[in-house]
């Protein structure tokens, strides 16, 4: 019964839509999986993302190289791996930030559902309407709680009663509570974790269909960071999420599916290029990852 | 080693004071300083106390609602004073909003690799420094003569100030634009705001009080400049006030410049009028500056 599903899922990539990829990236170095596991049945899930030897470079040099992966519909997708190997060049080309940045250039191909991102005619505005972004350091605008959420329907033009909006963005992202009495004060007189839902508040108030999130839980603390994370596995139903992390313990605890990104150095340029080693289902690559450089870092041993 | 067999330390000299003529010469530098410093404060206490002796006595009622007079008993400032405001309203006009849309296009959207972009850059700064007679000069051959052929009335004066000044608003401008941080405006963009929407909405309301600092600093520059307004032709006895911007007008320095120059005698002495217009001066420029440090002070923002 297993082997037979292992056959349909090698024969599907041909009938499939292209850009949903059900294979798992092979690992540099070939290894088999450990022998006697029986894989998972693995389900068809629709791809948000689909990405397709994505290099992007800062002027010549390639930040991150040939990232191939997808990042699946209602689910967490994580980006682990060591500082420096490109998680947040990666995601910042998901709904073009990189475009902000005069010497960033993408090759290879972002798909949103099956669109491509970067053609001629897509405009980067639109996008940012579609796929939000919560940042590192919690940036609230300098105005008031209620200002700072309606500050993106208002500027899309969206229709309906502010107050309801700025009401159900906060009860979606669980700050209603706290905020309630105080929606027309400086948004700066919140805690840093109170700031970052408000951030989160702000991005769900434009109704986008993916979040993107930029190491939210860094600069928290840890009560903050584990009401952000219970956040995240609310919001999954309804959103997809991608986040990069630092913290592995996090990625555990939220994610579906990782990606570990590793760091190479050229051999004649002494430049380091991001790419991903490995892309799995959490639970494989935290207890059973194929390749040993995935061990090596989820063990601790390195990075 | 002591008798115990333990090892012990060598006794450590106690913290002391560095030597008598490190001491002296620390001294002597501070004392060197606050001497540069009192010379200076000196210098201009003296000026100041010549001028109040001068002319407190004369700054009364009726010295500002009177018109300019041979009788120097019965002279007044008002022509000067109301000349002096209806200038300074054009020059405010003219200057707020060209000096602020070209610091945000030098720093929002100018590409600084451009040669044409770096050519304006460079010529902005040099104009803050060329002398205010050469922008009398500008202001003759242009806007009282020359295309525009306005004549000496309060439009082409206060022109010629405002172009004296503008630099200066440029330069704040652009400085309290800077002090704006990027993660506002990538908070903004995220949202899937427009370039001219995070501009508009977020960097512009942020950087009022640095504009404002900077537009009251120019204007308080500009009210004190006696050449340029002498070079376009502007009458030194008038004695009306302004009705228009086509109208004749005169300014307090000018009107302070006549009076010294007249000869006193027992008859008529025009020094204590001049001593009196000087002090008026300074009180309107001490209050716009005071008004210029409130609104920075007040508006700070502290990110």
């Amino acid at each position: 019964m297993t082997d037979e599903r292992r056959e349909q899922d090698r024969e599907a990539p041909e009938r499939d839509v292209p850009g949903l990829r059900l294979d798992v990236a092979q690992s540099e170095s070939g290894a088999p999986a450990v022998e006697g596991v029986e894989p998972k049945p693995r389900v068809p899930r629709e791809a948000v993302f689909s990405l397709e030897e994505v290099t992007v470079s800062y002027g010549t040099k390639p930040a991150v190289r040939d990232i191939t992966f997808d990042i699946g519909q209602n689910e967490i997708t994580a980006l682990i791996g060591p500082s420096g190997c490109g998680k947040s060049t990666l995601i910042r080309c998901l709904n073009r930030m990189n475009d902000l940045i005069p010497t960033a250039t993408v090759r290879g191909s972002v798909r949103y559902h099956g669109q491509d991102l970067y053609a001629p005619d897509v405009d980067a505005v639109e996008v940012r309407k579609r796929i939000g972004m919560v940042f590192q350091k919690p940036n609230p605008f300098p105005k008031s709680i209620y200002d700072n959420i309606a500050f993106g329907p208002r500027v899309l033009g969206m229709k309906g009663s502010m107050d309801d909006i700025v009401e159900r963005a906060l009860r979606h992202a669980a700050l209603w509570d706290e905020a309630k009495d105080r929606v027309k004060t400086n948004a700066f007189g919140m805690s840093g974790g109170q700031q970052q839902r408000l951030c989160i508040a702000r991005c769900l108030a434009v109704e986008p269909d993916v979040i993107l999130m930029d190491e939210p839980c860094s600069a928290l603390d840890p009560i903050s960071t584990g009401k952000i994370e219970d956040l995240m596995l609310d919001l999954k139903q309804e959103y997809s999420i991608v986040i990069v992390t630092h913290n592995m313990q996090q990625a555990a605890r939220v994610s579906d599916k990782t990606a570990f990104f590793t760091v190479e150095l050229d051999e004649d340029e002494k430049h380091r290029t991001g790419r991903v080693v490995e892309f799995d289902d959490t639970e494989k690559i935290f207890t059973n990852p194929s390749d040993s450089r995935t061990e090596a870092y989820v063990t601790g041993k390195v990075g | 080693m002591s008798a115990h067999g333990e090892t012990v330390a060598p006794p450590v000299e106690a913290v002391g004071r560095p030597a008598a003529s490190r001491r002296a010469k620390d001294l002597g530098f501070r004392l060197a300083l606050l001497g540069c410093l009192g010379l200076a404060v000196l210098l201009l206490g003296v000026l100041l106390w010549d001028v109040v002796t001068d002319g407190v006595d004369r700054l009364n009622f009726d010295f500002l609602t009177s018109f300019a007079s041979t009788d120097a008993d019965e002279a007044g400032i008002q022509g000067a004073l109301w000349g002096t405001i209806w200038v300074m309203g054009v020059c405010a006009l003219f200057i707020i909003p060209v000096g602020v849309a070209t610091a945000v296009y030098l720093e929002e959207y100018a590409d600084n690799t451009k040669w044409y972009n770096r050519l304006i850059e460079v010529n902005i700064q040099n104009l803050a420094a060329v002398p205010s007679i050469v922008y009398g000069i500008l202001g003759l051959a242009f806007l009282v003569r020359g295309p525009l052929g306005l004549g000496p009335v309060v439009l082409a004066g206060g022109l010629t100030l405002g172009l004296l000044v503008l630099p200066v608003v440029i330069i704040a401008g652009r400085e309290a634009i800077r002090a704006v941080p990027p993660s506002i405006r990538e908070g903004s963009m995220a949202l899937g705001a427009t370039q001219w929407q995070t501009i508009w909405r977020q960097v512009l309301p942020a950087a009022i009080p640095g504009i404002a600092t900077g537009v009251i600093l120019a204007l308080s520059r500009a009210i004190g400049e006696t050449a340029p307004l002498i070079v376009i032709g502007t009458p030194v006895f008038v004695a009306f006030n302004p009705d228009g911007l086509d109208s004749s007008f005169t300014a307090m320095p000018i009107q302070i410049f006549d009076w010294i120059s007249r000869p006193s005698n027992d008859v008529n002495n025009y020094l204590p009028l001049a001593a009196a217009g000087i002090l008026l001066l300074m009180i309107v420029l001490i209050c716009m500056n005071a008004i210029a440090i409130w609104l920075r002070n007040r508006y700070e923002q502290k990110w």
